[in-house]
């Protein structure tokens, strides 16, 4: 196997008292479905933000491979070089909507926000990309002149994944995508975005409380509690045979929901 | 040919005649002296100093004078008349413990070392209209206590610092302190530049605010903890003396607010203090700049900043009525430059609207349907 | 028409051009910095003039800050040298700095402007001192100064190329009619201050020195001669300049920016030249 496309070693973070994360170790490969499960205050969405750059750690380290090989520690970079990476090699999907759109934007601009951030200064080839990425999203690309708050939530979410999908990113982070959804949109949008990442082979940190959510998308598992990974493997196995207790908790009870 | 605004320099030298005229307005009344608006408009003056902050009550008076009584234009001329003055120092932090009080309350205790002073003050008059004052009345009743108290009055900031329930502030040291009159304001903004822009700032925007936090935009549960007003001394050490010497007395007030802060992983529950001065006699302008000094520190305290009062860089760079009235008012000068290049896109954008239309008349007979 | 004005007796209660000798030596500190990061902001401690912000304070403590006394001086406001505004900042120079005031964009060394640039193409050795509202180009997208100061440093401007899609998206064309931002040596997006986009063009490798000066926003900016300035566009939707189809009923110019006039109360309408100097000199005036 190739060299992993991230990998973080040992951190460390604390808020006051509590150790949010505590000696975390944890690595992503090309093309790999990582998902970080564990329950709210667990510290998932706090690795998830300190893996992406977007919050320092008080002590570990962050390597990232870019497409020449040349490994980057993400913490040493600077502000512009982390955007640069955001812009181009990586995506971050929010829970909310509002956190990864311009709610004051039509859903062509947020798409092609990211191609002009990157260069493209032709408008005709921007827009054909736009409403390229809204049909591979299942949206209707004749809404593209319309803003986010004209479509539904299980719409919004499609929106804010064809907006870091459209430069081609390698890493894509994704923070309970689907929480909040009704269920059965919920259903639809892990399909999607299950065909999207095997048809672009894209690395996936998907971050999640929903274990039916991680077992239908994930091919690791990695579980969080009071800021340690405390099981982590094949997806299949972690689900099928808990090992630690508190995974199967987190099982059981998705059994039995 | 159209020559209405041309021509500028004969209408320019009319307008100022006219406005020399209707300055002095009716010849058959005498003049208001300088001296008069000095003393009988003092609060006038008061405000015109702090907010063209420089402390000059004769200047402030001419300056509403010349003003025709607009108090912003006033507080505009002496700003202009002090960036001219040269600065050969700083002087010594203003000792306002010590001050020769005219007025002193406290809204946090009944009584206190040196009492209550409730000193010149409009608090507990009735606003009934005085109508003996329409005609030339006889001189006003003698005040018992018109003496300045001669004790010293603690501070009652200083009674709760000294008990541990107060955060005290943190000394300056020896550093001169930044001048928000040489240097642009930084954001973040340091808190002595943040007291020197409020203390210029416009009283009505300061009170707007203050009034905001105590509706709920700041979460503030703020106590007077003291109001006094009174003469202080202005200490200077020039460098080549080594000490400092009494320059002269001035008059301020000054408002230390005391608010509930719930304490945080690095300070204990305690309370803090947000803190107003004004030059002369200004006791709503220094209890709103309290009021707001204490929302800018929500950052700082680790507090959640909603509040448009909490947001530093809204509050400082629209605090300045000199800046904010030129700004406003230049809206008067000519813009027909621009507004024709707005006329032209205007026209472009319309024609290319028409031109879609034409060209797709059954979308218009839908959006028709869609309106009925 | 006589263009040039003679020097009146000096005003002796104020220094030179007005500021003391230390501010101007600040200010020319800040325009050197500028010079040397074309399009950059750089922040001065603007002082409180004898005019009210907003009505050119900054251009005027650039033009004090270099002006000499043989500079010839020329004033402009919406093109024009006899405007009122124009009149006023140009008998506070010929008041406080004594210095040789002039009509004619050929003959002068300072030409402070508001709103618009000269016809006539300027020239090496020529000074433009522009009078700024909002020095910040970024300014209806993200009012706050500490991030737009961010998205400088990492020279991000997506927002305003967005801001443009959407406007095309919309309406067919760009929204903007002046202030129209433009990108100065390929790296700082700027705001070349409320010219109509008729005058953008002329700033590309202009041979004479553009300040630009915010008194109330406490900014100074420039472009050096022969720097490269472009208008944001789209290659496919490029940039255009607008003026009126009109020919100017004064000298018949065909090419100069006009201003439009209403003529009677039927809505009759006339085209005259905005640059008034550059009018007289095509009627040889």
């Amino acid at each position: 196997m190739s060299a992993p496309l991230l990998e973080a070693a040992n951190l460390q973070l604390r808020f006051g008292a509590v150790r949010a994360l505590d000696g975390v170790d944890i690595e992503i490969f090309p093309g790999e479905v990582v998902a970080i499960v564990g329950e709210s205050g667990s510290g998932k969405s706090t690795l998830l933000r300190v893996l992406a750059g977007n919050m320092d750690a008080d002590a570990g380290t962050v390597l990232y491979r870019d497409a020449g090989g040349e490994a980057h520690d993400i913490h040493a970079l600077s502000e512009a070089g982390r955007r640069k990476l955001m812009r181009s090699d990586w995506g971050f999907v929010h829970q909310n909507a509002r956190d990864g759109l311009r709610m004051g934007i039509s859903a062509g601009g947020n798409v092609g926000e990211r191609l002009m951030a990157a260069g493209d200064r032709n408008y005709a080839h921007i827009r054909a990309e736009a409403a390229d990425w809204m049909a591979r999203v299942e949206m209707d690309p004749a809404r593209i002149d319309e803003p986010p708050k004209n479509f539904s939530g299980g719409m919004q979410q499609r929106l804010q994944i064809a907006r870091c999908l459209v430069t081609n990113p390698r890493l894509v982070f994704m923070d309970e995508p689907t929480g909040g959804l009704d269920v059965s949109v919920q259903a639809r949008l892990l399909d999607l975005i299950r065909g999207l990442v095997s048809q672009l082979g894209l690395a996936v940190f998907f971050v999640t409380h929903d274990i039916a959510a991680a077992r239908l998308l994930a091919h690791r598992i990695v579980v969080m509690r009071h800021g340690r990974i405390v099981e982590e493997g094949l997806a299949d196995r972690v689900l099928d045979d808990p090992r630690h207790a508190y995974t199967q908790l987190l099982v059981s009870s998705v059994l039995a929901a | 040919m159209y020559v209405a605004v041309k021509g500028g320099d004969a209408a320019i030298s009319a307008a100022h005649a006219w406005l020399a005229q209707r300055r002095r307005g009716d010849e058959a009344l005498p003049e208001l002296s300088p001296a008069q608006i000095e003393e009988q408009l003092g609060l006038a003056v008061d405000r015109v100093m702090a907010e063209g902050s420089c402390h000059d009550r004769g200047l402030a008076a001419l300056a509403i004078k010349q003003a025709r009584g607009d108090l912003i234009e006033a507080a505009f001329l002496l700003r202009a008349y002090r960036n001219t003055l040269s600065r050969f120092a700083a002087c010594e932090p203003l000792d306002t413990g010590a001050m020769r009080v005219q007025r002193r309350i406290s809204a946090t205790y009944k009584d206190l070392p040196g009492g209550q002073v409730l000193g010149p003050t409009f608090d507990y008059t009735h606003r009934l209209l005085d109508f003996a004052l329409a005609a030339e009345g006889l001189p006003p009743a003698e005040p018992e206590e018109a003496e300045a108290a001669s004790a010293t009055m603690p501070r009652v900031t200083e009674l709760l610092a000294r008990e541990g329930l107060m955060s005290r502030d943190i000394a300056g040291g020896n550093e001169t302190p930044p001048d928000l009159t040489r240097e642009p304001l930084p954001f973040p903004t340091p808190r002595p530049l943040r007291l020197q822009s409020l203390a210029r700032g416009d009283e009505g925007f300061l009170l707007g605010l203050g009034y905001s936090t105590q509706r709920g935009y700041g979460n503030a549960h703020p106590f007077v903890a003291e109001l006094r007003m009174g003469e202080v001394e202005i200490m200077l050490a020039p460098s080549e003396l080594g000490f400092a010497v009494s320059i002269g007395d001035i008059t301020v007030t000054e408002c230390q607010m005391v608010n509930q802060f719930a304490g945080s992983a690095h300070n204990p529950p305690q309370f803090t203090r947000g803190y107003g001065l004004a030059m002369g006699h200004g006791e709503r302008r220094a209890m709103a700049m309290a009021l707001v000094d204490r929302a800018l520190m929500a950052t700082e305290m680790g507090e959640e900043a909603t509040a448009p009062a909490q947001d530093a860089e809204f509050v400082l760079l629209h605090a300045d009525n000199v800046e904010a009235t030129g700004f406003v008012e230049h809206l008067k000068l000519p813009h027909h430059v621009d507004f024709q290049s707005e006329l032209e896109k205007l026209r472009s954008i319309r024609a290319r609207w028409q031109a879609d239309r034409d060209a797709n008349p059954l979308a218009e007979a839908a959006a028709l349907e869609a309106t009925i | 028409m006589n263009a040039i004005t003679p020097r009146n007796a000096p005003e002796n209660a104020y220094n030179f051009a007005y500021l003391d000798e230390a501010t101007k030596r600040m200010i020319r500190r800040a325009i050197l910095k500028a010079i040397a990061i074309p399009g950059h902001q750089i922040p001065f401690g603007a002082r409180e003039m004898p005019l009210p912000y907003g009505w050119g304070t900054g251009g005027i403590q650039v033009t004090a800050a270099i002006l000499g006394p043989r500079d010839v001086l020329k004033v402009i406001d919406q093109g024009a040298d006899d405007t009122t505004n124009a009149v006023s900042i140009r008998r506070f120079f010929a008041r406080v700095a004594n210095v040789q005031t002039t009509t004619r964009t050929a003959e002068a060394t300072i030409i402070q402007t508001r709103h618009r640039i000269p016809e006539r193409p300027l020239t090496e050795g020529q000074v433009m001192v522009f009078q700024v509202p909002m020095p910040e180009p970024l300014f209806k997208l993200e009012p706050r100064l500490a991030e737009t100061r961010r998205l400088h440093a990492l020279g991000d401007y997506s927002l305003a190329q967005v801001k443009l899609y959407e406007d095309i998206a919309k309406q067919g064309e760009s929204g903007s009619s002046y202030n129209h931002p433009v990108m100065v040596g390929g790296r700082y997006l700027m705001s070349p201050s409320p010219i109509p986009g008729f005058d953008n063009p002329k700033l590309h490798n202009s041979p004479a020195l553009m300040l630009f000066g915010a008194g109330r926003e406490k900014k100074i900016y420039a472009v050096p001669p022969y720097t490269s300035v472009e208008s944001l566009d789209f290659e496919d939707h490029p940039f255009r300049p607008m003026r009126a189809p009109q020919h100017c009923s004064a000298c018949g110019s065909a090419t100069s920016y006009l201003d439009e006039i209403i003529a009677d109360d039927q809505g009759g309408r006339i085209f005259v030249c905005s640059d008034t100097d550059h009018c007289a000199e095509t009627q040889g005036l």
